[in-house]
């Protein structure tokens, strides 16, 4: 075997250099080459989840943005990391039947986590859907449609008249067995998309 | 060594989860279902293949002071690289592994694999180590993954077991504890001694 390059300041300074030159340029080009898959990905995720919580629709608009900042002083009080919300507005026909807010929560047991709400026409929920979440398997993520129950309680339910807090907090919402902190970040996310869509709401009609 | 040696040490004889306890917070921290487990198994695998190689390719030129950086170099490389191709074409298995993915960088597998063995012998033999230590590695969280998946969730693979008595809701009552963190470290328990067994005996 071949010995081993003494260690000067040179070799070492040299090694070091080219070790990094070709691992930049190779992950350059491999992120170069996924970029758009990722992108594509990240997109389709969404559309799914839109199309899951509205009725059929032919045309979206993506018009309104909650920014960071704007409002965080009104309703984003209570939670220091504050996020955007988009609203995508429906129409089929030229119809209006609804809005998807993509919205979020902190108080995951995870952390934050990302749900997008349907809401028909006449304010009333029309089906929900987790876009991204790090809960528990098993325990937090019971909160999707295919794993249990929990969210189609929200189905048809308007906020008017329907108190969207699990029963432990004085509410109307049956929580996952075991999972009270998922189900509680589930009703804080369901709420402030009710709360961003009555402020952009106001502001366009 | 042998080829058949060096094969098969990594799965038996010097599994790095059940004997040398090496990665451990992979191991405890993604094996939660079967599918998690064998997904976090193969990136680490491909990246102890890979990094093999390239340290096996290369060690002659590096020299000895300064090996631990670009070993880590080299490794952290492969990572991002498995990062941002699950990130592409899987990324229902890349939401669930998330945080895990880029530390497989420090996983002790990976690096003790190159200073170990790859620094120090042909590149043939390094790639059939990692190969070994890889699928010995992806054995064991898939193996842990299983366990948890079936005691926790009542499920493998995502196929529910119908063992399990049902409740008013319609999910199985089953033992929520193997999903959490506590379950990992008892379900590892259990599987290290039974495997020290089998390798005693």
């Amino acid at each position: 075997m071949a010995s081993k390059k003494e260690s000067t300041f040179l070799t070492m300074t040299m090694t070091l250099f080219i070790v990094t030159v070709v691992a930049a340029f190779s992950l350059g080009s491999i992120y170069n080459l996924t970029k758009d898959k990722i992108k594509e990905a990240k997109e389709r995720k969404v559309t799914d989840a839109i199309r899951k919580v509205l009725p059929e629709f032919d045309r979206l608009e993506k018009s309104t943005f909650v920014e960071e900042g704007e409002l965080v002083q009104s309703i984003y009080k209570r939670d220091p990391v504050a996020d955007t919300i988009i609203l995508y507005k429906a129409f089929n026909e030229e119809e209006f039947i609804g809005t998807a807010v993509k919205s979020y929560t902190n108080m995951g047991y995870s952390g934050k986590f990302w749900i997008m709400l349907g809401i028909d026409a006449t304010g009333k929920i029309y089906n929900t859907a987790v876009v991204e979440h790090f809960e528990t398997p098993g325990l937090g993520d019971k909160m999707d449609e295919s794993k249990s129950k929990f969210p189609l309680q929200f189905k048809g339910k308007d906020p008017r008249d329907f108190i969207i807090r699990v029963e432990k907090d004085g509410g109307d919402v049956d929580a996952i067995t075991a999972a009270t902190i998922s189900s509680r970040a589930f009703c804080d996310a369901v709420n402030r998309a009710f709360e961003a869509l009555s402020i952009e709401g106001g502001k366009e009609l | 060594m042998s080829i058949k040696e060096t094969l098969s040490k990594g799965f038996i004889k010097e599994n790095p989860v059940f004997i040398l306890l090496l990665g451990l917070c992979p191991t405890l921290g993604v094996t939660t279902s079967a599918i998690n487990g064998l997904g976090m198994g193969l990136a680490t695998a491909f990246v102890l293949i890979m990094s093999n190689l390239v340290v096996s390719i290369i060690k002659n030129q590096i020299p000895n002071k300064v090996r631990i950086p670009s070993f880590i170099v080299i490794i952290a490389s492969f990572v991002t690289i498995v990062d941002l191709v699950m990130n592409a074409y899987v990324p229902a298995l890349h939401e669930q592994l998330g945080l895990f993915i880029p530390l497989i960088v420090v996983n002790c597998v990976v690096l003790g694999r190159a200073e170990a063995f790859a620094s120090k012998n042909t590149v043939f033999n390094s790639i059939i180590d990692g190969l070994g230590m890889g699928i010995g590695f992806t054995f064991a969280l898939t193996l842990l993954g299983a366990v948890r998946e079936i005691l926790g969730s009542g499920a493998f693979f995502g196929l529910s077991v119908p063992i399990y008595p049902i409740d008013e809701g319609g999910s199985p009552v089953t033992m929520l504890v193997f999903v959490l963190a506590p379950g990992a470290f008892i379900g590892l328990g259990y599987l290290i001694s039974i495997m020290n067994r089998i390798s005693k005996s």
